[in-house]
């Protein structure tokens, strides 16, 4: 069977999906991280999938904007774990816990 | 044969309030890197400046805007119009107080430099992209560059709570992205385009256009999710009280302000604008946020012990009551009389954008000379101390509540007038009412400095420039409270975009 636009669609959601649920039930602070990306390159795949049944450039243009975005994130996000780790090794998430209220 | 590429024009004019906030950022960090250590509070004086200056060029073009009428720039990349003119100015008004407060908070610390000045003009350049982009791609990175550059400055106290809230804000904000970026790939996917012109066109025509209405409403929904996270409204919310009280309060400032400023812009663009043919389908979800804001921002405000947790909470009530404005507008969206619900949405981020910092810049200088601690019982005394602070405090607060002869009436007034004209009756009530629940909260913090025993310590000193930045932000409170037609005569024109 031929892959079709709705395939790729599916499988993009199915890897969003996959991201999303990892945010909320690991407490990793690096793997939380992957998911964000994770579920960004789903959002890319679509766009790709969605460009290609088109025959139109901007989802394609769209993402290569959403790579630069994703790799400055990195910058941010591994930035922000590092000051923390560096503070508490091994620190996850739950140990975040200070401001409450 | 590939097509051949064709430069869209350029009016560099028109994009000169970015240009300038950008210059201003990369001259920050270049020669503040290559010279030595400035005197003290020259770098929030150039950051102020240059945010001063793209807001007067963003009056200037105003002026044009009215002459020729709106349009669009780059390509249709950006509009051009008195809507991102006007969040232009109220971006760059809250961005020159916050840096003029910025220079007591970081003095004598490793973060005293040019770094936090120029991650402050990247972000509020980020939010004025947001409130004039044309095209969901541009938003989307307007909103990143807004985003990231928060994220840092949220971590950028190296406290455990600092970190802490650096933490949460990324991560919860990394989600909404995504969430986000997922609905502008469905409405493409729906409406075959990201520019908003092309997909206001695609809904328009009378020749049926092949579209697709279920991914269409698919991305709407996951489009105001991720929009939900940005403006804090419930219940998506929860990130919100833990990052205003771990954030440094200078920031938290610009948070409350530029941040839902251009979130709330943002939100406009993408519903009012975009989607007016979906009106119907957003119009109920805006409904049942706005009554969750306002019921749960105005209540969990009050029982909080700790001022800027409860500034947070009652940062969610204003977000209600924005989404009150944003739900009139939704009424007559895409009609030719539209109502006043936009024209009052944007009228209430400027007034309290301006009215929000002065309230954090006055946490600032309390909570400072108390260590750090933001406990309302630091408060306590504050009128026999400061008097002249507490009465700033004390008119910025009372705005805060919404209490006539002030810029918070004003606003309030506006919001609820434009649902009252659309018959919005029940959610009216319901935000006057929890104003009233709303207004103890602001009571505690006024009985605190003025009622409570005078606590044995020193008058905290007033740094001079945030000294400038309270008294500016009160009087305009004063002002625009007393003579209201000051700001209302020209915002007319702002419900006159171009798309």
């Amino acid at each position: 069977m031929e892959p079709t636009t709705t395939s790729y669609l599916v499988l993009a959601a199915l890897l969003f999906g996959i991201g999303a649920t990892g945010l909320m039930i690991r407490r990793n602070p690096l793997v939380m991280f992957m998911c964000i990306e994770l579920m960004l390159n789903a959002v890319n795949l679509t766009f790709v999938a969605l460009a290609t049944r088109f025959s139109d450039i901007d989802g394609q243009t769209a993402v290569f904007f959403v790579m630069v975005v994703a790799a400055a994130e990195v910058v941010v996000g591994l930035g922000i774990i590092i000051s923390i780790m560096r503070r508490r090794p091994g620190a996850t998430v739950d140990d975040l816990a200070e401001l409450k209220g | 044969m590939p097509e051949q590429f064709i430069a869209p024009s350029i009016d560099w004019f028109a994009l000169s309030p970015y240009l300038v906030m950008v210059a201003g950022a990369l001259g920050l960090l270049v020669v503040g890197a290559l010279t030595p250590r400035w005197p003290r509070g020259l770098y929030s004086l150039v950051s102020a400046l240059t945010a001063t200056s793209a807001g007067v060029l963003a009056v200037f073009i105003w002026n044009d805007v009215a002459e020729m009428g709106p349009g669009t720039l780059v390509g249709g990349a950006l509009s051009h119009d008195a809507f991102a003119q006007f969040v232009t100015i109220a971006v760059c008004a809250a961005t020159a107080l916050v840096a003029l407060v910025t220079d007591a908070e970081v003095r004598g610390t490793v973060l005293e430099g040019p770094e936090i000045h120029a991650l402050l003009l990247t972000a509020a350049t980020g939010a004025m992209v947001m409130g004039a982009s044309n095209d969901l791609i541009v938003l989307f990175l307007g909103l990143e560059t807004l985003s990231l550059a928060l994220y840092v400055l949220a971590a950028s106290e190296r406290t455990a709570a600092g970190q802490e809230a650096g933490m949460k804000y990324f991560i919860l904000g990394g989600l909404a992205s995504a969430v986000f970026l997922y609905g502008i790939a469905l409405l493409y996917g729906g409406a075959r385009s990201t520019n908003l012109g092309e997909i206001v066109a695609r809904f328009q025509s009378t020749v049926a256009l092949e579209r697709n209405d279920s991914l269409v409403l698919a991305g709407l929904a996951l489009l105001i999710v991720g929009l939900g996270f940005k403006v804090a409204a419930a219940p998506f919310h929860v990130w919100s009280p833990d990052v205003y009280q771990g954030a440094p309060t200078h920031v938290t400032a610009f948070m409350a302000s530029v941040g839902k400023a251009a979130a709330f812009a943002a939100m406009l663009r993408v519903l009012v604008i975009a989607l007016p043919f979906h009106r119907d389908d957003w119009r109920p979800v805006i409904w049942v946020l706005a009554i969750a804001s306002l019921v749960i921002g105005s209540t969990l405000a009050v029982v909080q012990t700790d001022v800027k947790r409860m500034l947070a909470f009652s940062s969610v009530s204003h977000a209600g009551f924005l989404l009150v404005g944003v739900e009139a507008a939704g009424h007559r969206a895409g009609e030719q009389i539209s109502g006043d619900g936009l024209e009052s949405v944007l009228v209430y981020l400027a007034l309290y954008s301006v009215l929000v910092v002065g309230t954090f810049s006055i946490v600032a200088v309390v909570s400072r000379h108390a260590g750090g601690s933001t406990d309302i019982s630091v408060f306590a005394g504050l009128g026999r101390r400061r008097p002249v602070l507490a009465l700033a405090l004390t008119i910025l607060l009372l705005a805060q509540a919404g209490v006539p002869l002030t810029s918070g009436f004003v606003a309030k007034w506006g919001v609820i007038q434009s649902a009252v004209a659309e018959r919005s009756y029940a959610i009216a009530i319901i935000a006057m009412v929890s104003a009233v629940i709303a207004a103890f909260l602001y009571l505690r913090i006024m009985v605190s400095a003025w009622l409570a025993d005078p606590s044995e310590v020193e008058p905290e000193p007033v740094p001079a420039m945030t000294g400038v930045a309270i008294a500016l932000a009160a009087a305009v409170t004063l002002v625009v409270g007393v003579y209201p037609e000051l700001l209302l005569g020209w915002t007319d024109a702002v419900s006159n975009f171009a798309r």
